[in-house]
């Protein structure tokens, strides 16, 4: 059992970065016995990726191996010319990567790549690879095994395209897997098919796995071991169990604490005055293809109401459709009483000051080229006329509002961490002035501990400034934070809605029963029991 | 200072190229005062005679003026006049690319199409009709040239801002109520400035030897102003008598040509974000 198949010692990383060589990974000791499964755990920047591709003997383009020894099974990895790596590449060790609709090539049917890999090294012919592909594809559960090989990448869902990808990766059943982030992208209900698959295929085949990611109660599912990564440190390396119950670090205490904010319940406004009012809302993307329909929905000023559904649920368009950048093809929005113009091109500025928006990915919501003077500066000149130092002392006040330094107002964005950018964006909301903010998966992006700073940002801010929030997530868990009524969307309908303790509380609609049940919780036994009273209830 | 630090480790080609600019920038500007005669001062009846017997640097031409001084007056005519052209070109295909780009729907298809449609005529042909009914002036000169290089840079100015716009940045500046002008230029424009600086370079060279063969056919840059491309076509008969004349502003043409491509494939591959293996 412990036959050690992966030694790595003292692993020393350098990537390139502003013109110099900065440490990323320093002196990093790993271990990995045949069939057992190490979880790597930390937040951005941690190195995690990196280590999981240096094991393959691989370095980013603008990385390098400095320093350690990599034994794969005997092998010295690192010492290894470029094509004999690619003898142990794929054969011995294999890649499951985060997207998967990035990593195959959308011009090949699945089965044609799924053999590719098998065929190259001479493993196997292409027609024992394909029937192979077949067997795999049962037992990972896909729909109609024998013939979604056939398809293209766009034709399956990306649940089944992960695990397709998961099947690819063992075409050659490697020795070693290495994971990463492979349900990060995924809908909490999809992301179950995908762990399950994972657990199954790598218990069954033995392999040894190296299972990245950033979210503790997902790798607790299937790790035997975990280690705890900061800055290309080592925090802590324990059994799964250990380090559930007894954790040693500070740090890894804040994971394993995350998502315990809960806004205070006597925060709820009362006394309903309703804010928005959406009657019988329909939109559609290119005239026909219907996205929204039937929408009703009241807003009350001051609470917090969450939109909740996975992807294609029509959440994000139902706010698009609010702001006017997507005119609703039937039924009206009003704000405050009065009926607010379809498309946001005939609201007038102060309709559109009123209403602002934060979005997901603060990397693209900020102009690269901008500084922070600029960026949050430009609503009080636009929508106040300030300028000059009149301007530039309410930018400070707002950095301050948001708790960044004030000097950080000579900053280009990109200079700043992604939960800062996060924080910037609030700012740029904020000097608007305005009454309801809607907030698209603002913490979608953002590691954890991160996610858990903005939203108390948020509900602070709500508290001082007393706003109103549209909160469009997939994430039950912040919904459970911060919201006060909470509206479950499914197929660009509404299919519950209500105060937070009367949605959370059973008897539920089946959807939003198998959204709530779908949440990973910190308990290694939690997917184990999670299907099986799945299989019970079918 | 982090220019300057990119700059340093540019590599030896980017500053063999900018140090050969720089020197061309250099003769440009000071010719009158480097020059040793005037631009079409005659210093000796004998044409094409050589160094030796003129006592000058590179001999006479073929009317017997001093082939230094006129290189050197050539370089200002010739590159000011490219730079003109190139700047007006940028400015009108970066405008029309970014308006087409941002309003989209028909203004994006009308513009899109008249584009085609010049882009359709090869270009010297066209220069060659629009020069000859206009006239050959250096006004109708700069605007011919200038609108067949927009068209050019409309198209790439276009697919980048249609990159750039629909990011959410820009969906931001929307719903804030800005106006066109506004996104084209404080949004748009400063995310796509790097590739078309590289293409501005290029551009520059391609605008300089399309002078260059419009005053080699006769109807660039008139007589007796000096002119590189028209100075080859007026000593092409001395190399008959293997006289090298015509190569001393026919290899000028070709040192910044190549000068110019080494610092923007240096600008290139930094804005592709490609870097060689340390």
């Amino acid at each position: 059992m412990s036959e050690s198949i992966l030694t790595i010692r003292n692993l020393q990383i350098e990537g390139f970065a502003d013109e110099q060589w900065k440490p990323i990974v320093n002196g990093i000791d790993l271990d990995l016995n045949r069939g057992e499964v190490l979880g790597l755990i930390g937040e951005s920047g941690a190195g995690k990726s990196t280590i999981g591709i240096a094991a393959m003997g691989y370095c980013r383009p603008g990385c390098r191996i400095v320093g350690g020894t990599i034994d794969f099974d005997g092998v010295q990895i690192h010492e290894l010319t470029s094509d004999q790596i690619r003898e142990v590449r794929g054969v011995r060790i294999s890649y499951v990567a985060q997207s998967a609709a990035a990593s195959f090539n959308p011009a090949h049917r699945l089965i044609d790549q799924y053999a590719e890999t098998p065929v190259q090294h001479g493993v196997l012919k292409f027609q024992q690879a394909a029937n192979n592909a077949r067997a795999m594809y049962a037992t990972l559960d896909l729909p109609d095994p024998d013939n979604i090989g056939r398809r293209y990448p766009h034709q399956v869902s990306g649940g089944q395209l992960q695990r397709a990808m998961v099947a690819m990766a063992m075409s050659c059943e490697p020795d070693l897997i290495i994971f990463d982030e492979p349900t990060t992208a995924l809908d909490v209900t999809t992301q179950i098919e995908v762990l399950a698959a994972i657990k199954d295929v790598v218990q069954r085949f033995n392999t040894a796995a190296i299972y990245i990611t950033h979210d503790l109660a997902v790798v607790v599912q299937l790790a035997d071991r975990i280690m705890v990564l900061r800055y290309g440190d080592l925090v802590e390396e324990s059994e799964t169990n250990e380090i559930l119950k007894n954790p040693k670090e500070n740090y890894t205490r804040d994971l394993l604490a995350v998502r315990t904010f809960k806004k205070n319940p006597e925060d709820l406004v009362k006394g309903q005055v309703p804010l928005i009012e959406i009657n019988d809302l329909h939109a559609s993307y290119a005239g026909d293809i219907k996205v929204l329909e039937d929408i009703n929905l009241t807003v009350e000023k001051g609470r917090t109401v969450a939109i909740v559904g996975e992807s294609g649920s029509g959440k994000s368009t139902l706010a698009r459709a609010m702001t006017g950048l997507l005119p609703p093809s039937q039924g009206t929005v009003k704000y405050s009483g009065s009926e607010l113009p379809r498309s946001y091109k005939e609201r007038t500025k102060d309709q559109l000051r009123q209403m602002q928006m934060i979005y997901q990915m603060p990397d693209v919501a900020l102009n690269p080229r901008q500084k922070l003077r600029e960026v949050i500066g430009r609503p009080l000149g636009f929508y106040f006329g300030m300028d000059g130092a009149e301007r530039d002392r309410r930018v400070k006040e707002l950095l301050e509002m948001i708790e960044l330094p004030t000097n950080y107002i000579d900053r280009f964005t990109p200079e700043l961490s992604g939960g800062q950018k996060q924080r910037v964006c609030i700012a740029r909301a904020l000097a608007a002035q305005p009454v309801v903010i809607i907030c698209d998966e603002v913490t979608s992006a953002l590691d954890q501990l991160v996610a858990e700073e903005i939203l108390k940002l948020l509900d602070r801010l709500q508290k001082e400034l007393k706003m109103t929030y549209l909160f469009i997530t997939h994430d039950l868990a912040t919904v459970k934070a911060i919201a006060d009524e909470i509206v479950v969307m499914l197929r660009g309908r509404i299919v519950e809605s209500g105060l937070k303790d009367d949605v959370l509380r059973p008897p539920h609609h089946e959807y939003t029963e198998l959204l709530l049940s779908s949440v990973p919780e910190m308990d290694p036994d939690w997917l184990d029991r999670l299907l099986e009273s799945r299989a019970t209830a079918s | 200072m982090r220019f300057w630090l990119s700059l340093k480790r540019a590599g030896l080609p980017a500053h063999i190229g900018i140090v050969i600019i720089l020197l061309f920038a250099f003769a440009a500007v000071f010719a009158p005062w480097l020059a040793p005669y005037g631009e079409s001062e005659v210093v000796d009846a004998v044409p094409w005679a050589t160094p030796e017997e003129s006592g000058t640097l590179l001999g006479l031409d073929q009317l017997g003026r001093d082939l230094y001084s006129r290189v050197l007056y050539g370089a200002r005519n010739t590159i000011a006049l490219a730079m003109g052209i190139t700047i007006l070109a940028f400015f009108m295909g970066m405008t029309a690319g970014f308006f087409a780009a941002v309003v989209g729907r028909w203004v994006d298809l009308l513009l899109s199409r008249i584009v085609d449609i010049i882009m359709a005529f090869p270009t010297l042909f066209f220069a060659l009709i629009a020069l000859s009914i206009f006239g050959t002036s250096i006004p109708v000169l700069v605007f011919v040239i200038a609108t067949l290089d927009a068209t050019r840079v409309y198209r790439i100015a276009r697919a980048l801002a249609m990159d750039i716009n629909v990011m959410e940045y820009v969906e931001v500046a929307r719903l804030r109520g800005e106006g066109l002008w506004w996104i084209m230029r404080r949004e748009i424009l400063p995310n796509t400035l790097t590739p078309l600086l590289a293409e501005f370079g290029l551009r520059f060279c391609f605008v300089f030897l399309f002078i260059s063969s419009l005053s080699f056919l006769g109807i660039g840059i008139q007589p007796p102003a000096a002119d590189w491309g028209a100075m080859v076509r007026e000593n092409g008969v001395a190399i008959t008598y293997g006289i090298f004349t015509p190569l001393v502003p026919a290899a000028a043409i070709a040192i910044l040509t190549i000068a110019v491509n080494l610092v923007v494939d240096w600008f290139l591959r930094k804005t592709a974000g490609l870097r060689e293996e340390y």
